[in-house]
């Protein structure tokens, strides 16, 4: 009957987009030990509806295909990604010659550069991801479990961070110590941390007044035991589906860079790189754009349907 | 409310110190002495360099003559571009980047607010459904593909508009850059404007109203449009950073002489001076938005106001 | 004439998980100047019963039946029809006065805009007006209360403003519900003294939406006893409280804690009400129902007229002379 009444609300902070604000939510309901419903856990529960929604599965599934495409694809193909093949320069794509996606200008072939550029996008946006999570977790479960003042001061300090333009940061950084993708995989996840940072202070604030916490401090177990064996193992399921909302962040993060030509170097590549090459000939060789350009786009359209169904699947508004 | 607005100057400017400190030993911590790397420096600016940065003085009276000449406004000379100086190179593009901004920031506001009330309003019609599957995808997609493939569409197959230049600002040219810029702020805002609008039309406060017998046309313009706008509000921030930051593409793809293009220049020509001053004259504009933002939002919100 | 008549009023709400009926067949009528209490566990279809005679309902709401109020049909009009009744002839106070106020706007202007609208007085009549009837709610410094918010304000005194709100236009009938529900038990009361207070002065029909059976007692003239969104038990608050004739009313009644008698335990009707979307056949209650006969699984018992215009749904009579608590149900 409750869900029947008009619904009252007040108006909350949308900054944050959807999926994000369902992450917190969820967890804070495990937080305040809701654990158990009716005999379901709440993970099961969030499964459940998960696994029901269509398009979050399909993307699930697009995601492995091109995963694998990206672990195995350049293995297929007679290419490497920096071979020149002097016959076919800027070449459409053909079944005859091998080259399935065409040429780049310099005959270079276009499959196996996409599918490499794709394994540079994934890994940043892995890499960064786990920096994010480590730095994230532990400012966090820090500020959190702390409290009062340094609580305080830290999240200030989040507040004071959140509000700066973080690509020219990275950029400037990438001016003063050259171009390099280790620097990039840190500069990313290094500026992605804070929303991590703040959910992960907000659960342990709330895990911090349960029982087995408690009798962890009562027992003297000194500040970092209690952050490292009772609250991080505890926050680890939040964190880790946040993360994966992190992900497709970082894969633009890295594209923008790479289009702009300020990430990997050549004759390394990346989706960002490509998409770039191919814009610049995209009148003559209208392949060198579109492929690139597919991947990156079905990727992150992935990534967008995954996070939404999560966001259904932690935070069910209509049920 | 005048204390909040000092409460929150108080916080911006602390902000923008910390910027600028952290840009300027993230040079000093940069290999090698910040300027004699590996790369080749005319002895003329070198020499500038040296007595512009003190070189000969310990670490934090160098950072003291920065931000003295900072604060006079001096950015120094340019490290690549050896008759300019900073200031001048900011002073030629600044308008075209602001041109460009300011007009690609309005119509992200007025497109974005338009859309997601008129999809709110009309929930679940087709028209709501337009918006919400055009929004999906403006989110989706980055500036880098939405620019090009514009061009490939209005300029080479149409030949509507020109692919690109800046033609002293003509607006045929401004068209696509604006429209490739502000496009996912237009499609984000649509968003939040559209789920703020229904949850405060689903409020109670707007069910008095209309137990009140007021007209629909008033009760949202009178009652739900202020509350449905807070969450917009809170976002111009993150928008106008984004927005900023896409133009670092969307004027490398079109070719416009703005502050971008020396952004990225300067990158790739590791132009120390040019980039850290358009990094702190970005960052202070961000900083100086974003406080001008919140104090636009506590004076809808009298809670906050009140409260603080 | 009536003021309002409802005949059949039926409520029903379409959801992913099937049709829910809100409300079913509810008959009453309601003279100028008299309170009608609804009375109901929540969720028994009160609140629906009101919005839906207030053109309130959520968008997935199906009205069927009549409500005619001064012999209009008030359940069929468009929302531009509605609008000249509401505020005017109808008005309504909520359950919630701390989120039924625009916390964006000023209390002064959304006083003012009722009459602005309605009676297309100037801002500074419309001032005076709302100035003149925030005194009538007893609201120190009215004046100076004007220029504030919401938030400024104690959930007593909102709910103040709030029935000033709902006083304006001087209405002939006030839908209140469950007006004290959200407020401390002092300010409850001094809360239902000023709507007794106003009922005479404006001369207001009433319909208190509650489930205090206190606030019936203290201020309504007819009470309607509601169970799964069905009439239970229909009369005025006399006889429903002297010689209650529903099982459903007996244990309402058997529930309300006394001074009287001391240490024993407090008499509850056990269980729970029943899931509305999956209703049992027969009557609502007879889970509960102390009094349940084969017969109540099979059919609904109908809502049958007896005594002195007095309603009831159930084929059970007392046959023992009732007590004044109507205890004898849950002892």
């Amino acid at each position: 009957m409750a869900s029947i009444s008009l619904k009252s609300g007040t108006v909350n902070n949308m900054v944050k987009n959807e999926s994000h604000k369902a992450v917190e939510n969820f967890s804070e309901q495990l937080a305040n030990g809701r654990l158990e419903i009716e005999g379901r856990s709440l993970w099961a529960d969030a499964r459940r509806r998960f696994l029901n929604n269509k398009a979050a599965v399909a993307s699930m599934m697009v995601l492995a295909a091109v995963t694998l495409l990206i672990i195995f694809g350049p293995m297929a193909s007679q290419f490497s990604y920096e071979e020149i093949d002097w016959a076919n320069m800027a070449a459409p794509p053909s079944m005859e010659t091998g080259h399935f996606f065409g040429t780049d200008h310099l005959g270079r072939d276009l499959f196996v550069r996409t599918l490499e550029g794709g394994r540079i996008s994934f890994m940043v946006g892995a890499l960064g991801a786990l920096v994010a999570v480590i730095i994230g977790t532990i400012y966090g479960a820090m500020a959190g479990f702390l409290g009062g003042r340094v609580d305080n001061l830290m999240m200030r300090a989040l507040e004071i961070l959140q509000s700066f333009p973080f690509m020219f940061l990275v950029i400037l950084m990438i001016t003063f110590f050259g171009r390099s993708i280790l620097l990039i995989f840190i500069a990313i996840g290094a500026v992605s941390w804070l929303d991590m940072a703040r959910i992960v202070r907000g659960q342990t604030l709330s895990l911090k007044s349960k029982e087995f916490v408690e009798a962890a401090i009562i027992s003297g177990a000194n500040s970092s035991q209690i952050i490292f064996r009772h609250l991080i193992p505890n926050l680890l399921g939040i964190v880790v589906v946040y993360a994966s909302l992190l992900v497709p962040g970082m894969i633009l993060f890295e594209s923008f860079l790479s289009f702009l030509g300020l990430g990997v170097q050549e004759p390394m590549t990346s989706w960002g790189a490509l998409v770039n090459e191919g814009a610049i000939s995209m009148e003559v060789a209208i392949w060198q754009l579109a492929f690139p350009t597919a991947f990156l786009v079905i990727t992150l359209f992935c990534f967008n349907f995954i996070g939404d169904g999560l966001r259904d699947a932690l935070d069910p508004k209509d049920r | 409310m005048f204390i909040f607005i000092l409460k929150r100057i108080g916080v911006a400017i602390p902000t923008l110190f910390i910027l600028v400190l952290l840009s300027f030993f993230l040079m000093q911590m940069a290999p090698g002495s910040p300027f004699t790397g590996d790369f080749n420096m005319p002895p003329e600016i070198l020499a500038n360099l040296e007595a512009k940065y003190h070189l000969d003085k310990p670490l934090w009276q160098q950072f003291a003559y920065y931000l003295k000449d900072l604060l006079q406004g001096d950015l120094g000379p340019s490290f690549k571009y050896k008759d300019y100086t900073v200031n001048e190179l900011v002073a030629q593009s600044f308008p075209v980047s602001l041109t460009i901004g300011s007009l690609a920031f309005l119509f992200t506001v007025i497109v974005g607010v338009g859309l997601g009330t008129l999809a709110a309003l009309k929930q679940n019609s087709w028209i709501d459904y337009t918006v919400m599957t055009f929004s999906m995808v403006g989110v989706v997609l980055p500036s880098f593909v939405i620019a090009p493939l514009m061009v490939l569409i209005f300029s080479i197959s149409l030949k509507w508009l020109p692919a690109g230049g800046w033609n002293d600002g003509s607006w045929q040219n401004m068209i696509l850059p604006v429209a490739a810029m502000g496009i996912l702020y237009v499609a984000a805002i649509a968003r939040i404007m559209r789920s703020s609008m229904i949850e405060t039309l689903n409020s109670n406060f707007i069910r008095t109203a209309r137990a009140k017998g007021l007209p629909r046309h008033h009760i949202i313009l009178k009652h739900a449009l202020k509350p449905s706008l807070l969450p917009v509000v809170s976002y111009l921030g993150p928008a106008f950073v984004g927005i900023i930051t896409g133009s670092v593409v969307i004027e490398t793809v079109f070719g416009l002489p703005g502050m971008g293009q020396h952004f990225v220049n300067g990158a790739l020509n590791r132009d120390y001076s040019l980039v850290l001053g358009l990094t702190i004259i970005i960052g202070s504009l961000t900083i100086l938005f974003t406080a001008i933002v919140d104090i636009l939002y506590g004076l809808i919100d009298p809670k906050i106001r009140v409260g603080s | 004439m009536q003021l309002l008549d409802v005949d059949n009023l039926r409520v029903k709400f379409t959801t992913p998980d099937g049709d829910v009926t809100a409300v079913n067949n509810m008959t009453f009528s309601l003279n100028a100047g008299e309170t009608l209490g609804l009375v109901g566990e929540s969720g028994s279809g009160k609140s629906q019963t009101a919005f839906a005679l207030m053109g309130l309902l959520a968008k997935n709401g199906i009205i069927e039946g009549s409500a005619k109020f001064e012999g209009q049909d008030i359940l069929s009009l468009s929302e531009a029809e509605l609008n000249r009744i509401r505020a005017q002839k109808i008005s309504m106070i909520f359950q919630d006065p701390m989120t039924s106020l625009n916390p964006y706007m000023k209390v002064g202007p959304q006083l003012m805009e009722v009459l602005q609208l309605h009676k297309g007085m100037s801002k500074k009549e419309a001032f005076e007006e709302s100035v003149k009837m925030l005194d009538a709610v007893k609201m120190p410094e009215a004046r100076k209360r004007m220029s504030m918010y919401p938030h400024e304000f104690s959930g007593g005194m909102r709910q103040r403003v709030m029935i000033a709100m709902a006083l304006l236009c001087r209405p002939k009938l006030l839908i209140a519900d469950e007006p004290t529900t959200a407020l401390d038990v002092t300010v409850q009361a001094q809360i239902m003294e000023l709507l007794n207070e106003l009922k005479t002065e404006f001369n207001t029909a009433i319909i208190m939406i509650t489930h205090d059976l206190g606030v019936v007692a203290g201020i309504c003239d007819k009470v309607l006893v509601m169970y799964a969104g069905r009439t239970m038990e229909y009369g005025t608050t006399n006889e429903v409280f002297y010689d209650p004739r529903h099982p459903y009313s007996r244990g309402l009644l058997g529930a309300i804690p006394r001074l009287d008698t001391e240490g024993e335990t407090l008499p509850t009707i056990p269980g729970n009400p029943p899931n509305l979307l999956s209703l049992p056949q027969g009557c609502p209650f007879q889970e509960r129902c102390p009094h349940v006969i084969p017969r109540c699984q099979q059919e609904a018992a109908p809502l049958e007229n007896f005594g002195d215009g007095r309603q009831k749904a159930c084929f059970w009579t007392p046959d023992t002379p009732v007590n004044t608590s109507g205890r004898e149900v849950a002892a």
